[in-house]
This record gives C-alpha cells, structure tokens and sequence, in this order.
C-alpha cells in the first residue's frame, strides 16, 4: 500500500500546533553541502582572525607589545586557517582561484573571498613580518591595513549564511551579524587572556566581556522573534551545542572577574569563552541543516505568508 | 546593467546584458491535469542530458521512486494518492486513441468514480506533477554563485557552465526550491539547462518534445502565460474548480518562474513551497545590520582600549 503524502502536527512545542502538508515528508529546499567541520570552522577562524586584528592594532596604538604579538599571529594564523578551510570544502579545489574570477556584489561569497583574500594577504604579511623581525614598518602599515577590514570579517560570514533559503538562517538575518561579531569578539578576547599574562590582558578581557553580551542578547532576541522557525537552536543536536556556546560563554565572562588576578583563572575563561564561540558556530550551522531538511520550516511560515498576504 | 533584486522585469535577458535582439524569453507550462505519470519527460531529459543514472530504489512513495530534483534529476515526476469526494467525470481534453489527427470526442465509457476507497463516497484521486527548475526571473542560485558558473542565458533561462563551477555549493540551499545539489563523485552541481544547445539550435526541448499528452508544454514565456491563463479558465468551467497556476505571477517572491505549473492542489502537496522569496530580496538589509553589527564591534574593541587602566 503506497503511503499517503504526510499531514502532520508540529512536535510538542511551545507554539500552536503547526498543521502542515508535505510530499512524503520530504524537504522542500535542499540543505547545504558544506561540510563539517569545514565550514563552522572557517566561521570561527575568521571571525577569530578579525577580532585579534582589531585587537592587535589598536594594542599598538595603546602601547602594549604583548597583545600586538598575540593579535598579530592570530590574525595571521586565523585568516590562512579559514582559507584553507574554505578552499577544503569545495567540490573541486583547484579551482579555487574561481572565486577571484569575477566581483560579484549580489553574493557574499564573492565578496569575502575578496575580503579573505586581501585580509589574508594583510593580516599574513604583519605575522611574518612579526615573526622575523623584518621590515617592521610595513608589518605595522599591513596590521592597521587588516584592521580596517576586521569588522567586516567578524560579520560577514552571517551575511552567507544568512543569503540562503534555508528559515532559521534567512529568517535571522537581523540579528545573525550580531551573534557572529560578538563571538568573535570573546574569541578574540579569550585567546589574549589564555596567550598574555593577567596585567597585560585588560583590553582583551573587556572585549570578551562585550562580546559574550552581545552575543547572548543577540541570540535571545533573534530566538524570541523567529518564534517556531528558531526550533533547532533549542533542540536536538544542534540545541545542545547553542546550549553548551551560551553556558561557556556566561562563565568565561564570569570569570574574567577573577583572571584579573589570576593567570590560571585567565587561561581556564579565556579557554571556556573560546570554546562557547566556537559550539555557538557549529550551533548555528547545525540548526541550519535542520532547519534545511524538515519541510515544516519551510512550508509553515510560507503557508502563513501566503494565507495573510495575498 | 542595473541588477534589480526584487520584482518584476520585463526582460531578464537585457537585464543581464544581452544585446537588444535576444530571443524572447522561453519556458515551460507543466499541466498537471493531463500529466499521466509515464516518466517520458525524465527518460528524454535523461538520455538527451546524459545525466547519470542514480541508483535504482523503492522509495515508497506511490510510482515515485526518484525521490527529488538533484544533480542527477533534472525532471522528476511526483506522485500523490489522496482520497477524495465522488464526482461525475469529467473531460480533461486528453488526447485520444485514433489515427493521427483524430480527436477522441467524449468521455470513454467508464464506471462513475475511479478506484475505490474504503469509504464509499471516496475515491483515490491521483495527482502528477513533472517537476523541473523554474528558470526563476530573480534567481538566487544565479545571485549568490561567486564564480559566475551560473549564468543568464539570452533565452532568459538559467545555466551552470560546469567548466567554470568550483562546487562552493552556494547555490545549493540559496534556491527556495530545492533544485541544484552537487554530484558527490564529480564535485560541481547540475541541474535543468532547458536544453540550452537545443533551443541554439531551434529545437524545443526534450521532456516537452516527449511528453505524449502535452503536459509538458514549451515556447515563449508570454504565451505560455495566456495559455495557462485559459486552460484555468476552461478546467473552472469544466467544474475542476481546484486548478490554479503556480509561478506565472512576475509579482510573486521570484519575479515569476520561467517553467510554471498548472496545479490542481496546494504547492506543497507536490513538495513546493507555497510562497517561496529569492534570498537577496533582503540582501541589502543583511549588509546594512551587518555593517551595524561590525561597527558595535569596532567600537567594542576601542572602549576596551580607551577604557582599561594598566
Ligand atoms: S528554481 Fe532554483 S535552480 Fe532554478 S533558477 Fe530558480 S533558484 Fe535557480
Ligand atoms: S557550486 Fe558552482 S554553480 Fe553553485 S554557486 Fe558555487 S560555483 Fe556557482
């Protein structure tokens, strides 16, 4: 006996019941190809990469040569990591250099292949030039260079993300960059706390305190706005990593109170607010998958859309 | 070249740059309600395309044991078994037994009803859908490709130069109907090209070319849209009060579908979605909280600077 197209309800939740009709369950869009941990690693990279970036130049201007080093090398390390991440993730890698083929402003991957190249390049030459001591001013003019394009790189991955079909990502579209900055902001700041000594490692330990509040405030008010289409952040696998990001998040920024004085507690929350911006990113790529293979977040919203507007 | 997001555009073609003298804008009319589920369209399309075979499975879905749309199903055709009220027959303009030129006149003689249900007032009604990339007018695929594979032909249809493709797999989720996917073992995605070396060559292409009963229905996109228009017309009046067309609004989320349909149940019953919208309709506003977010973290990192002691 052939099954019949599926009706069913919504799961238990805390919104009505969702009626819906589908074709055999099936999705209607497909979900992402991207791999994992390619993709929601290359997220964090890079918005590490951008974070430390800022970090490092205006450490210059402050006059604190540790955190210059720390945000130097990070960026640099950051950016070549999440290059080859992204590079990794592609059906055909060699054609990488495909992504420089045109400039394309309708897709943010083109522009962040050319933002990635050209902070890359940037962000790379400040790190030699750091490591080897060589051509020191040039290192410095490529540092502030980098800087000028962190905000955007600790931004713009929730653009892409966001640019897509799949609800729980388009749907958050307006709040998405403020997760992302803010994640890159603690992980920015948590690396200096782990990497620099408990007196040089303020600035870095304010960053993360802003961070990890925009983060959590961002992440509350997008959930509380998609309503049921925000399902995945709070359930299932993908729920517990949002679960884990925000409960690392609060206690590393909890505990930059005693990483004032302490270098252990500065390692161990500069380690738990790195870790909580990085389970937040994988958060987020997961609920979009799910969000992506169940036709009901599809269908609902659009269902209503159409009812309501036409 | 301006490149509008959103809305309707009278000429795709010369929006993406086709000299004045471009063909006129072609596409496909798919009439469910004489779609007879032979699967001629995705055997044609098939061995035309040289698309792969992928996998031979009983899906469990009624005669549908292709699944979806993907890289390797360029035509899919759905099957859906629903139980419905008894009704009088009635004639669908089918084509009929004789020789060439004969048209059948009436209804064969048939018992009232078709198959039976377990209640007696209930017959299963069959629906089949030949589903097919819509050739959307605002394509996301085509926005967020940052290589340029995806192209606008000047036919007005949609395309991936495989040669050109470095299977980023942006497209992929960016398409609200869930067409493109990549081919694992080769790494670039594929999908419909609405046989673009036929039309070059004057051709139509080959699912409509093989569909017996004209369910596949080519030519150029205005006509295509009276005739739609008509042939609702016609079933309304034939008492078929639940035949509508989906896609052939240029007001709709994509600007009108190139390929659309003629439906006799919701979208979603054949696995579309009921209102879908090209992502970058909000790209702007993505940038705009984007650049908001990137400056609240910029000056998150100055403040930390400014407003630490040593
Ligand atoms: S239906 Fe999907 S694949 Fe086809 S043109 Fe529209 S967005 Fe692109
Ligand atoms: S997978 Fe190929 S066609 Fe699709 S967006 Fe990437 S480069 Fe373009």
């Amino acid at each position: 006996m052939p099954a019949k197209p599926t009706r069913r309800g919504g799961e238990q939740s805390m919104v009505p019941r969702a009626e819906f009709q589908s074709y055999y369950g099936r999705p209607v869009i497909k979900p992402p190809t991207w791999k994992t941990p390619d993709v929601p690693a290359y997220f964090f990279l890079g918005g590490l990469a951008g974070a430390s970036s800022a970090m490092a130049t205006l450490a210059e201007i402050g006059g604190r040569p540790r955190l210059v080093r720390i945000g130097t090398l990070a960026a640099g390390l950051g950016a070549a990591g999440g290059t080859a991440a992204l590079i990794h993730d592609l059906g055909r890698p060699e054609r990488f250099l495909n992504m420089l083929r045109v400039f394309k402003p309708t897709s943010p991957l083109s522009m962040g292949s050319w933002l990635l190249a050209s902070f890359g390049t940037l962000s790379g030459a400040a790190a030699a030039s750091t490591v080897t001591g060589l051509l020191p001013r040039a290192g410095t003019a490529a540092r502030a260079g980098a800087a000028v394009l962190s905000p955007v790189m600790m931004t713009y991955t929730a653009v892409l993300v966001a640019d897509t079909a799949v609800p729980i990502w388009h749907d958050g579209h307006r709040e998405l960059p403020f997760v992302f900055a803010g994640g890159s902001l603690t992980s920015g700041g948590g690396l200096g706390m782990v990497c620099a000594p408990p007196k040089d490692s303020g600035p870095a330990r304010a960053m993360a305190v802003a961070g990890a509040g925009l983060e959590l405030v961002a992440e509350q008010r997008m959930s509380s706005r998609l309503g049921m289409v925000a399902e995945p952040y709070h359930r299932g696998r993908s729920g517990r990593w949002m679960r884990a990001g925000k409960l690392l998040t609060a206690a590393g920024a909890l505990g930059t109170l005693a990483a004032r004085r302490s270098r252990v507690a500065s390692v161990a929350s500069g380690a738990a607010l790195l870790a909580g911006a990085l389970c937040t990113r994988f958060g987020v790529f997961d609920a979009g998958m799910v969000s992506a293979k169940d036709p009901k977040y599809t269908v609902v919203p659009q269902r209503h859309s159409h009812d309501h507007e036409h | 070249m301006t490149n509008q997001l959103y809305g309707p555009v009278d000429d795709v073609a010369a929006q993406a740059g086709h000299a004045d003298d471009h063909p006129p804008r072609v596409g496909f009319l798919t009439d469910t309600s004489v779609c007879i589920g032979c699967k001629a369209c995705e055997v044609a399309c098939k061995e035309w395309n040289l698309v792969p075979e992928d996998g031979m499975d009983l899906l469990g879905s009624s005669y549908d044991n292709t699944g979806d749309l993907g890289a390797n199903t360029w035509r899919h055709v759905a099957f859906i078994e629903q139980a419905a009220p008894r009704r009088e027959l009635v004639d669908l303009g089918m084509p009929g037994k004789g020789p060439p030129g004969h048209v059948a006149e009436g209804l064969p003689d048939a018992p009232p009803g078709g198959q039976q249900t377990e209640q007696s007032d209930r017959d299963v009604r069959w629906l089949m859908m030949s589903d097919v990339c819509k050739h959307c007018t605002h394509a996301a695929c085509l926005d967020v490709c940052p290589t340029g594979s995806l192209f606008r032909t000047e036919f007005g249809t949609v395309v991936v130069q495989e040669d050109i493709c470095n299977g980023c797999g942006y497209c992929v989720p960016a398409c609200p109907y869930g067409v493109l996917d990549v081919r694992p073992e080769d790494g670039r995605v594929w999908k419909c090209t609405l046989c673009y070396d036929r039309l070059s060559d004057g051709m139509e292409p080959a699912c409509a070319k093989a569909c017996p009963t004209d369910s596949i229905q080519f030519g150029p996109l205005d006509e295509l849209r009276e005739r739609g228009a008509q042939r609702v017309r016609e079933l309304h009046e034939a008492g078929v009060e639940e035949a509508r067309l989906y896609g052939e609004d240029p007001n709709d989320g994509v600007g009108g579908d190139g390929a659309f349909f003629l439906l006799l149940d919701e979208p979603e019953v054949y696995g579309l979605p009921p209102d879908p919208v090209v992502t970058t309709r909000d790209l702007p506003s993505m940038w705009k909280h984007a650049a908001a977010a990137g400056a609240t973290a910029a000056a998150a990192v100055i403040a930390a600077f400014v407003g630490t002691r040593r």
